[in-house]
């Protein structure tokens, strides 16, 4: 089953110390490498920080632009896994691998099955699952 | 039929959890499990007037219900991808021969320890976790899981359907753990047990103190877990300690009124509990190693043991929380070591103890912090202090019994002070 593993993390205001930074990716090469050889990873990419985010909320029919990320929280989505598990408990192995901690914050995942079991759906299947999405 | 009725229902009662939980397993959901054994049960009460009770009624209810299952896995065949109902079909039919399905004496394999790992998944919030064990594993409906909690129908519902359906959707495995994560997971199901058996205990709110339906219910869930994994010491010990305090369910409400372990008349207590408790706390510490209910346990133990409340053997008591104190430090169980400290001579050292947790913080809004100061304040005649403590403590519980048994030691203390 497909899983999206969302990483939250505490965000610096002028990025990281390189020792910092150089210890978050071998984290996560670490658990890309096993997730890859393992069969397990799908795809993961980290976001660039909240400073570049801009939300787009449309009221009457009109697209209201804001500057920054849709809620302001202290932990932020900094990038995102989807892996392959065979339950949920495989998914919570995998998701307390990944690297959260970041600027003394400890961070968390947050694990979403993903909708679509497969990871092409048809036409007709998306605009119904998207109906049932916004009712 | 009046006869068929009853046997009917405690096949229910004692056989539910056990059925569920293999057809869980062989559906692979808790809807068409639930829905397979409710039309089983309706078709027995059809078929058992006429062809007669059968020899293993839990096994007869099993192998319809597996019936209906596959009948069901048909019927769906021609609405959903025909490919995959197929093999579900397959794949049902496969989980028990025919052979085994005609033998009237069928055992079936014992998939509760699954299910109840399953419905006590951290992924899933305390509250469902608890809602889904009473109705799955207890076999409670949904209107009396609704009762005992003091919830709404349909809010009590709606949690369930909730819950079945993360699980569902997020898929939770319905396995029992593997060896290195059993011992978080164990005491994950130790605690909505132990959740269940409190809320009948001291009912957070309402009229009655005691719910004791929702006791019976948390000590049979204890008796079950310890019949799956007898091996481990804290389950054994989970179970004692709630035999050991429902031993003395009796004597702790008189006309409404709440009595302290003190005054509790002794005679009410119920000795086959105790004993069974005594013996179960045995054999947990026996088994080792020790844990926290054990050592609750044991407690309760000592206070049950002695004749007379001048009699309990209060050091020993003190003993064990330190142990257990050491274990968890938390607030609450310093608070009941400071007590037994008091109560085996050292009331000052004890009262000085709870007011440095007091001052630590955490424990202010918690009334049986209140209360137990004021205990102590007034076996020292500090009478107005003691009355300000009841207050505080009156102040701080929503439950009328525990109020009323506030109110009347308030005011025995301002007679004593001649306020």
């Amino acid at each position: 089953m497909r899983y999206m593993m969302l990483v939250y993390s505490t965000e610096g205001p002028d990025g990281l110390p390189a020792e910092e930074a150089a210890r978050i990716y071998a984290g996560h090469k670490q658990v890309m490498d096993e997730a890859t050889q393992k069969g397990v990873l799908v795809g993961a990419e980290p976001l660039a920080p909240t400073s570049t985010a801009t939300t787009v909320r449309v009221q009457e029919g009109k697209a209201l632009v804001t500057d920054g990320p849709f809620a302001e929280t202290k932990e932020h989505l900094a990038g995102y896994y989807i892996m392959n598990c065979e339950n949920l408990d495989e998914a919570i192995e995998w998701a307390a691998k990944i690297p959260t901690v970041c600027q003394g914050g400890a961070g968390c995942i947050e694990i979403r099955p993903m909708r679509w079991q497969s990871p092409r759906a048809e036409p007709e299947s998306i605009a119904r699952d998207a109906v049932s999405l916004n009712g | 039929m009046a006869e068929i009725r009853s046997v009917a229902d405690s096949v229910f009662r004692q056989e539910s959890g056990r059925i569920i939980a293999s057809l869980i397993r062989i559906s692979g959901s808790f809807d068409r499990a639930e829905e397979a054994m409710q039309e089983s049960f309706v078709s027995a009460l059809a078929s058992w007037p006429v062809k007669g009770i059968p020899e293993n009624p839990a096994a007869w209810i099993m192998t319809t219900a597996h019936r209906k299952l596959i009948d069901a896995a048909r019927r769906d065949r021609t609405r959903r991808d025909k490919q995959d109902s197929l093999k579900y079909e397959m794949d049902l039919a496969a989980l028990t021969p025919e052979g085994e399905l005609e033998d009237p004496a069928m055992e079936f394999p014992d998939d509760r320890l699954r299910l109840i790992f399953t419905c006590c998944h951290p992924a899933l919030n305390v509250d469902a976790q608890i809602a889904l064990t009473l109705r799955t594993l207890g076999g409670l409906s949904t209107p009396e899981i609704a009762k005992a909690f003091l919830l709404p129908e349909p809010t009590l519902a709606q949690r369930l359907v909730r819950a079945k359906r993360k699980i569902q959707e997020a898929n939770i495995p319905y396995e029992v753990p593997p060896q290195e994560r059993l011992p978080e997971r164990l005491a994950a199901v130790r605690a909505v047990i132990y959740l269940i058996f409190n809320e009948g205990y001291v009912a957070s709110s309402g009229t009655e103190l005691v719910r004791n339906d929702l006791c019976a219910e948390a000590l049979r869930l204890g008796r079950v877990l310890c019949e799956l994994l007898p091996q481990e010491a804290e389950n054994t010990g989970l179970l004692a300690l709630m035999l050991v305090q429902h031993s003395r369910r009796n004597a702790r409400l008189v006309n409404g009124e709440l009595i302290t372990l003190e005054e509790q008349d002794r005679a009410r207590w119920d000795q086959d509990l105790i004993s069974e408790g005594l013996r179960m706390v045995e054999r947990a510490l026996t088994k080792g190693p020790v844990g926290s209910y054990q050592l609750q346990a044991a407690i309760a133990a000592l206070h049950v043991e002695a004749p007379t409340p001048p009699e309990t053997d209060w050091p020993q008591i003190a003993a064990l929380y330190e142990k257990l104190w050491k274990m968890n430090p938390s607030p609450v169980i310093g608070l009941n070591y400071s007590v037994a400290i008091a109560m085996s001579g050292a009331i000052e050292e004890g009262l000085k103890r709870i007011d440095n947790l007091g001052r630590s913080g955490g424990l202010d809004g918690y009334y049986l912090f209140h209360a137990a100061r004021a205990d102590l304040l007034r076996r020292l005649n500090r009478n107005a202090e003691a009355a300000a403590a009841y207050q505080r403590a009156l102040a701080l519980t929503s439950n009328v019994v525990e109020q009323n048994f506030l109110k009347r030691r308030l005011s025995e203390i301002e007679a004593r002070a001649g306020v």
